[in-house]
């Protein structure tokens, strides 16, 4: 009897594609023969956009890389100023201290959104409405700091834009304490649960030499049995004074990579905790006034003040001449920002290293022979989003 | 230990290396253009460089050569970063591909092709990878006007 395969078409609008990503699908029966992922569909040129803007223009283009987590994005730009300007020893601490739980809430909000669509893909809703609730009260915690919901802009080359609010504190420490008992909702209906084992058991194989070579990071590469993780090993806002663990799984599974992602923010908690123990009241803003906007007060009541805020923000700052890669770990894997300053107000050449491009390279061989449904279950394990990818 | 990468890969290779720079802490090496793959698999197998981070085009209209190739690696052993250029000139802008040393250089090295215009000898699929597939003209050069082709500049303020 003759056989052939069939070639179908999967996105690049399909709710499981996780955004605007074309599968190219080539079928025998239910079998994967081969996949071609299409990107681009986002592509709105970001990397030439920041080559006309100042550097502190360019912060609120990183919140639209990956929009579920905008502060990570922040962070890694800031940082790599920061390197770029030699400031990275004058950030002061308590800034730092907020950096740390912001970044750690917004990987919990990364998380969040990744395990309800996950879930929701392989046929698990009701984890969907679980993991929203707890998103929201993260999105409300964003919107109260930084003013926005989503696109938050919130960290400054040299700090932050703003102190935190009065009783946010209280809020952020009663959210975290109630998290850990939202997590065991989400394994009780998970874990233990057949179906979810069946569908993510074997599932999208991945092994730790072959996650290497394609550039797999974060959970991925962790669900692989490779330890490591840029907060621990290239530490970066004083993460080496915070107590976590670094959880790792050999399967390299879908389940292994859930397992990971879970207990990560189990240790997101941890750090959160531990970073509201240490907050002091201090500076939120390095003293270097060529580079910093003046406190608002100095600008509405002194003219020198107001004469700082117009320079910085019409001229900006002028970094020497000089390039650096700075690579943090996001809540999907290592996010780089590469800069090349040819010592003028604007960076001459940003180049972002988005975690959910490489990931998603790994795509085609990790559904390589195995069923069409199986392809949906591992694009959610990848966590990949399109912002990111595309730019 | 990035010095002594520096020189094992002199002492390996003499003349290839053209030079090395430190900046705040990041060690830069720039090698010939046509022995990149040796090079990379050295520092692959001998340096331990198993994780390639990024892989981009830089281009600095104005200066000859033009364009930059810059490899991000990383140590997963000892936590080490290193960078390694190459530099590519505006007549032939191509470089050997490096995707058979890391497999992930394969969709950098699409990018970098898409909307840099730097080619990759021996690519396995070499195509546009964000722009689409009939798009002329490679937009991150920066002879490549921000606007977009054959489009009145924009009036408004940009920065």
């Amino acid at each position: 009897m003759a056989t052939e395969t069939m070639t179908i078409n999967m996105g690049p609008q399909h709710p499981s594609t996780h955004g605007v990503l074309q599968l190219i699908l080539e079928l025998d029966g239910e079998i994967v023969v081969k996949a071609t992922p299409h990107i681009g569909f986002l592509h709105r040129g970001t990397e030439k956009l920041s080559e006309y803007r100042t550097y502190h223009q360019v912060i609120p283009l990183t919140d639209r890389l990956d929009y579920l987590a905008p502060m990570s994005n922040n962070l890694g730009y800031v940082l790599a100023v920061e390197k770029l300007l030699g400031i990275t020893d004058l950030i002061p601490a308590r800034a730092n201290n907020i950096r740390v739980i912001m970044a750690e809430l917004t990987r919990l909000k990364s998380h969040l959104v990744w395990l309800a669509t996950h879930a929701l893909d392989i046929g698990a809703m009701t984890v969907f409405l679980y993991a929203f609730r707890e998103r929201e009260e993260i999105v409300d915690i964003y919107e109260k700091v930084s003013g926005a919901r989503m696109t938050s802009n919130y960290f400054r080359v040299g700090g932050l834009s703003d102190d935190l609010p009065d009783g946010l504190e209280a809020i952020i420490r009663k959210f975290a304490e109630d998290m850990t008992g939202h997590l065991e909702t989400y394994e009780g209906l998970l874990t233990g649960n057949k179906i979810w084992q069946k569908r993510t058991m074997d599932v999208g194989y991945i092994s730790g030499q072959d996650a290497i070579d394609i550039g797999l990071s974060g959970a991925a590469l962790r669900g692989s049995g490779v330890d490591w993780d840029l907060r621990r090993d290239a530490p970066y806002c004083n993460y080496d004074e915070y107590d976590f663990e670094v959880p790792v799984r050999t399967e390299g599974d879908t389940f292994a990579r859930y397992k990971v992602r879970l207990d990560e923010m189990r240790q997101s908690i941890r750090i959160i905790l531990q970073g509201l123990d240490k907050l002091k009241p201090g500076p939120i803003l390095a003293d270097c006034p060529q580079v910093c906007l003046p406190a608002k007060k100095d600008v509405v009541n002194t003219i020198e003040g107001l004469i700082h805020h117009f320079k910085i923000v019409t001229e900006g700052f002028k970094p020497e001449a000089g390039e650096v890669y700075v690579g943090i770990e996001a809540p999907k894997g290592e996010l780089g920002y590469y800069l090349v300053s040819d010592g003028s107000a604007k960076p001459y050449r940003m180049k972002v290293r988005p975690p959910s491009f490489v990931n998603l390279q790994a795509l085609p061989q990790m559904v390589e022979g195995v069923l069409l449904a199986d392809v949906i279950a591992t694009i959610g394990t990848l966590d990949i989003v399109l912002g990111e990818i595309d730019r | 230990m990035s010095k002594q990468v520096v020189e094992k890969l002199k002492s390996n290779f003499g003349t290839l290396v053209l030079s090395d720079a430190e900046y705040r802490g990041e060690t830069t090496v720039t090698v010939e253009r046509s022995e990149i793959v040796k090079i990379c698999t050295f520092l692959r197998d001998d340096c331990g460089y198993n994780f390639l981070s990024d892989l981009c085009g830089v281009d600095y209209l104005g200066r000859t050569p033009r364009f930059e190739v810059v490899y991000n690696m990383y140590n997963l052993t000892d936590k080490t970063r290193l960078r390694v250029k190459v530099l590519v000139d505006e007549q032939s802008p191509c470089v050997d591909t490096v995707s058979g040393v890391w497999s992930t250089a394969n969709w950098h090295e699409r990018e970098c092709w898409d909307l840099m215009g730097i080619s990759f000898n021996n690519h396995p699929d070499l195509r546009r990878i964000l722009m689409p597939a009939d798009w002329v003209g490679f937009p991150l050069r920066k002879d490549y006007p921000l606007q977009g082709p054959d489009r009145e500049p924009y009036q408004g303020r940009l920065s």
